[in-house]
């Protein structure tokens, strides 16, 4: 929608070297899918992200950076090494955003996790895949923080005013992790009520992520895989009730119900894999 | 900035915050449509260098030197692109106002994304079709044919707009460019109940480019409902255009007019309203206890029953004697059944445009299923005569019953005779949610009373119907219900008692079923929990106690009624959903014991048009060209009575629906009609047509007998002539020769709904239920119509599928959320989910065989009936399948998991305690 109250849009070096002084009523513009969905009436400048021309994607040994301004198509297209045996998640969780591949094209990584919904599936993936932000501040400087630490609730995250996030990298020992994922929405290819994935490290630890769930994303890491009670017992010391989300896309009570289910599949799971 | 647009550069700057859908828009691509403006629907699909965006959500700027592609530059000259075509073929369409999208979508898929269109069409909603259109049309399954001369009636006769729906050229309500031309934007009320102290324009009007700010004071101070019926005396006027109370969350309360929608934005940010709060109810049942808060003063409308209470109007009757009738029971049952909201979500959003011409007559060029009741109510409001104004409508981008109702065209004409320029008033997908109208909440509690071999011996129904902050349907919806959801069962005891209630929440309205579906759901469910007790098959209880030709149609009481069977086709329908799910489809549960299976039934009767007024002109004439010229007052949104209509002149005059022009829903171009409501534009409006084509088919062969000097039974028409002992006199011909001698070839005839006959549909579900996670998936549907002759099968089939969509939809997906204050939390199709391609299963759908003998060519309307039996047939195949009754409405996973879970639960996964709520 038109977004009216919106005066100017900076791009290029203007935004890319920093010279602008970031002030109430300013937004960082990426691929704006979100940002052109509701009203802003808040808003008056764009700052368009495009200026700094990041590289999208960027394998390395040390594993896959992904650029904020990153495209979910292009996420969706990254041929991976074979070794990153986990990497399938990542089309698992593309097709588990609501957004439909024309928004793919041109909605970002960056804006997904920035926009810190719980359902949001890049949220999922980059946590699960213990992703660390990389964020710049408006003076330039820069600090990197855990994915799973960068979303604090619904629609809430550590972003200072005029800090961006910058890049995420996923670290190579997290993709060459086997994983196992589970999700449900309350209408088919819909918003996700509950987005569970559990990976198992070659030393035998399983780490769960629990997203979609709860307002902000839980991480339960085992040494080993857990009995099925124990399992039990960890998620609900981590996770009152009052925890799980609440609104339209899934009842808390569901929510809770769904989480202790999938988790047990999970384990089940990857008890089952052999191990490499 | 340098814009490509299908071919051609445009040198435009964009305003900062644009999104690009607007501004295609401005530059007159008009084939880009408005359903969200939020990315959920996909309607303004365009390409970026191929690439398909959504539109609303792409910044303007960044379309800047790429090539656009709209649905506009999709066809290479007159040749259509091959998706193009496919739609048009299937045709992949009802209303039009998806396809753009749909169609620029389709056209980038690859053959593996077509075999996975539950995915890739996510990004695309249809309100009418139901999907299985639109996957025929992507599949390259064609079903339109062509008619042969006379043969038109019962032939798949594509829409006469279909070539410019699939090429983004015909026109919706917003797409015209008119000069000069303000823009309305509305403050609504942020509080449910509120008494408006004082209103400070000052900084409103200083804004720059607005002009007008409009408050209560401004405004006629007419008490009057925003209904559309022909018998104003049916509602309450209990409304004003604006008011200095607000009664729900949403209401208008102040219109700003400026030069742009975003300086009247800016101007309604900057009105200062000073409310007193007062106290609200929002539940029926609290309000008409004592001491609830008045939504209504008494003085407004004494139409209003009990203001004091809240009862808009309360209803109470029957037959017999239904305590001897329990009496007499062995088994009875008892129970309370709940159905909540649902939005119509019709793709185009609600609108108008207003002006005065040079001959000061007023003009409004809306979205409305009646233009002439719209036209009147302008007349009421403004103390302008009929004859002064005009109203019409082009094509309409959906229904549904909620443009059944006078929302944007009042304020629109009261800016425009203000100023003398011409308004446009668009509303916003959040004010579809927030200021329109929904599906009338509905608790019903159903008695039956059965002897042993399942004959009937009492029905008694208690409803409570919310019919929100206004009472605009509430009361003929109210005795919708009460009416063939019980009078399709044979049953001599019968005692109905039913109140329409006020409540501080958005007005509930007119939606396909009106106020039927809602009782229907009980009765049919009640029924089903009836057989389980009786160790009955639900479909032979249904057989031993429904309705046939012979009986009476009773329900309130038995005084003469103007219902009766035309046809009957009520055991076939049952017949055919029996057999069809005995048949089966061959679409087994998925692997594994997670998955309970089951099957349910219900059936529902419809009268064929309201119980009153409803009334239809057709105007019919021979053209100079040959052609036969049509004028009807009925609109079209999608439901395919134009090409029906075409189809019965031609079917009579023996001619081809192409040689019949229809133009329609315009005050000055036609006779009068009540409006496309009540599914009437086959029964009533369909009438009209019929007669007129059959004097029209006397006037011509009397008039070419006569010039060729032999008895008129000696003569025939033929698709462009008339032969008269085998000399051929073409049309043009005789056009020309009764011209000359002062002859007019051109007929006039009125119908009135009134005889009514009454149509029926059975629906049937098999299902598999998730016994962890409450999932529903239908594994199979089957509905079964009685239309009495279907003039076009395809369409009518589209109908029923669009009704089954909406029915699912408002059963498994779709709810609103309101908070404690009365605020709706979900105003938008990303929470508010209506279904997408991935949601609907294919359904079977059958035609009982009937010919009415009160309907046109034996036709009977099917635009209602079928979303009727939905809900309880989907409830009773969850109960068959999991051995738990859901009777509150919607069922979605989250809300019907845990006694399911509860029952099934196996070791492995221990059920969980209750504690959670």
């Amino acid at each position: 929608m038109n977004l009216n109250t919106i005066q100017e849009v900076r791009a290029g070096p203007d935004v890319s070297a920093g010279g602008l002084t970031w002030t109430d009523g300013d937004s960082w513009l990426a691929g704006g899918t979100w940002l052109f969905s509701e009203p802003q009436d808040h808003l008056r400048r764009l700052l368009d992200l495009r200026a700094f021309d990041w590289e999208p994607l960027t394998v390395r040994p040390e594993g896959l950076r992904i650029a904020a301004t990153c495209t979910i198509a292009q996420l969706d297209a990254l041929v991976a090494p074979l070794d990153w045996v986990a990497a399938p998640l990542i089309g698992q969780c593309c097709r588990s955003l609501l957004a439909s591949f024309k928004v793919w094209n041109a909605a970002t990584v960056g804006g997904n996790v920035c926009m810190s919904l719980p359902a949001g599936a890049m949220i999922s993936l980059t946590s699960a895949l213990e992703g660390v932000c990389t964020l710049r501040a408006q003076d330039g400087s820069e600090r990197q923080v855990p994915v799973v630490d960068f979303v604090t609730g619904n629609h809430q995250n550590l972003l200072l005013p005029g800090e961006l996030l910058m890049a995420i990298e996923l670290p190579v020992s997290a993709l060459r992790k086997r994983a196992a994922f589970r999700r449900m929405s309350l209408t088919h290819q819909g918003r996700s009520a509950v987005l569970l994935i559990g990976t198992l490290g070659q030393d035998g630890g399983l780490l769960l992520m629990i997203t979609a769930a709860t307002p902000r994303p839980v991480q339960l890491r085992f040494d080993a895989v857990p009995d099925a009670a124990k399992l039990r017992q960890r998620i609900q010391d981590e996770i009152p009730d009052e925890l799980y989300f609440d609104d339209v896309h899934g009842a808390p009570d569901y929510r809770r119900h769904l989480t202790l289910h999938f988790a047990e599949e999970i384990r089940a799971e990857l008890a089952a894999a052999p191990l490499n | 900035m340098s814009f490509h647009v299908n071919g051609k550069t445009f040198s435009r700057e964009p305003a900062a915050g644009q999104c690009l859908r607007t501004f295609l828009r401005d530059l007159g691509w008009f084939g880009v449509k408005k359903g969200c403006d939020a990315g959920d629907c996909g309607a303004c699909t365009v390409w970026l260098n191929g690439t398909p965006v959504q539109s609303c959500i792409t910044p303007a700027f960044r379309a800047a030197g790429q090539e656009v592609t709209t649905i506009e530059g999709l066809a290479t000259g007159d040749e259509l692109h091959p998706m193009q075509q496919a739609f048009l073929d299937a045709p992949g369409f009802q209303c039009g106002f998806c396809t753009a999208g749909m169609i620029m979508t389709a056209a980038t898929l690859t053959e593996r994304d077509r075999d996975d269109l539950p995915r890739v069409l996510k990004g695309n909603l249809c309100r009418c079709t139901g999907y299985h259109a639109i996957e025929d049309a992507i599949h390259g399954v064609k079903a339109v044919e062509v008619d042969a001369p006379g043969g038109a009636c019962g032939t798949n006769v594509l829409a006469p707009a279909g070539r410019e729906v699939v090429t983004g050229q015909a026109r919706y309500t917003f797409d015209t460019e008119i000069e000069g031309l303000l823009h309305l934007k509305l403050v609504r009320a942020p509080h449910a109940h509120a008494r408006i102290v004082a209103i400070d324009k000052t900084a409103a009007l200083a804004t720059p480019g607005v002009h007008e700010v409009f408050t209560w004071e401004d405004v006629p101070r007419r008490l009057y409902t925003t209904a559309i019926h022909d018998d104003f005396r049916v509602d309450p006027n209990d409304t004003y255009m604006l008011d200095n109370v607000v009664r729900f969350v949403g209401q208008r309360v102040v219109a700003v007019l400026a030069e742009s929608e975003a300086a009247a934005e800016e101007g309604c940010r900057r009105v200062v309203i000073d409310y007193e709060v007062l106290p609200a109810v929002l539940d029926p049942e609290e309000a008409m206890r004592d001491g609830a808060p008045a939504v209504h003063d008494r003085g407004e409308d004494d139409f209003i029953r009990q203001p004091e209470r809240n009862v808009l109007i309360d209803i109470h009757g029957g037959v017999g004697d239904v305590e001897r009738g329990f009496a007499e029971a062995d088994v009875i049952h008892e129970a309370a059944y709940a159905t909540h909201r649902g939005q119509h979500a019709h793709l185009e959003t609600h609108g108008s445009i207003a002006w005065v011409d040079e001959h000061k007559r007023l003009n409004v060029r809306t979205s409305s299923q009646s233009p002439f009741i719209a036209r009147d109510k302008l007349s009421y409001l403004f103390g302008i005569s009929t004859g002064n104004i005009r109203v019409f409508c082009e094509r309409m981008g959906g229904g549904f019953g909620g443009k059944q109702e006078v929302l944007t065209e009042d304020l629109c004409a009261l800016a425009a005779l203000k100023t003398g320029r011409p308004v446009k008033l668009e509303f916003t997908r959040e004010e579809e949610f927030t200021g329109t109208s929904t599906r009338h909440p509905m608790r019903t509690e159903v008695t039956l009373g059965a002897r042993q071999d399942g004959t009937l011996t009492a029905m008694k129904l208690r409803i409570v119907s919310n019919t929100g902050a206004y009472g605009n349907h509430g009361a003929e919806t109210l005795y919708h219900a009460c009416s063939e959801s019980v009078a399709v069962y044979r049953c001599p005891n019968k005692k109905i008692d039913a109140f329409a209630v006020y409540t501080n929440t958005v007005p509930s309205g007119a939606i396909r079923g009106y106020g039927l579906t809602q009782t229907v759901f009980a009765v049919e469910c009640a029924m089903d929990e009836l057989a389980r007790s009786l160790a009955i098959d639900p479909i032979e209880l249904r057989r031993r106690n429904m309705v046939r030709p012979g009986d009476a149609l009773v329900a309130l009481g038995d005084e003469p009624n103007d219902a009766e069977f035309g046809s009957y086709g009520l055991d076939q329908c049952l017949d055919l959903v029996e057999a069809a799910l005995a048949r089966g489809n061959g679409v087994a549960a998925p692997n594994g014991d997670d998955w309970l299976v089951g099957e349910g039934v219900a059936i529902a009767m419809h009268d064929t048009a309201p119980p009153t007024e409803h009334r239809s002109e057709a105007r019919l004439s021979l053209e100079e060209d040959g052609h036969y010229l049509l004028a009807t007052g009925t609109a079209e949104f999608g439901n395919g009575t134009t090409t029906q209509h075409a189809q019965i002149v031609a079917s009579v005059l023996g001619t081809t629906t192409g040689r019949v022009k229809v133009i329609q829903s315009d005050t000055d171009r036609s006779g009068y009609d009540t409006g496309a409501f009540a599914s009437t534009g086959t029964f009533v409006a369909g009438k009209a047509v019929w007669l007129a084509a059959q004097a029209l088919q006397v006037h011509i062969i009397d008039f070419a007998a006569a010039r060729a000097g032999v008895g008129r039974d000696r003569c025939g028409l033929e698709e462009d002539a008339v032969v008269c002992d085998g000399t051929r006199a073409t049309l043009t011909d005789l056009y020309a020769a009764a011209e000359g001698s002062g002859h007019r070839l051109q007929a006039a005839r009125k119908a009135y709904g009134s005889p009514r006959s009454v149509a029926f549909n059975a629906q049937g579900f098999r299902v598999a239920v998730h016994r962890v996670t409450g999932e529903v998936m239908i594994l199979q549907s089957a509905q079964a119509a009685d239309a009495g002759v279907v003039i076009n099968p395809m369409q009518c089939r589209g109908q029923v599928e669009g009704a089954i969509s909406q029915g699912l939809g408002w059963v498994l997906y779709e709810k609103m959320v309101f908070d404690d204050h009365g605020k709706l939390v979900n105003p938008s199709f990303r929470n508010y989910r209506i279904p997408a391609f991935a949601d609907i299963p294919r359904s079977e759908v059958y035609f009982a065989d009937t010919h009415d003998t009160l309907g046109p060519l034996g036709a009977k309307g099917m635009g209602e009936c079928p979303i009727n039996p939905v809900a309880p047939a989907l409830a009773n195949a969850i109960a068959d399948a999991t051995g738990v009754r859901f009777r509150e409405l919607p069922l979605t996973p989250d809300r019907i998991y845990r006694p399911i879970f509860e029952r099934h639960g196996v070791a492995s996964a221990a059920p969980e305690p209750a504690a959670v709520s």
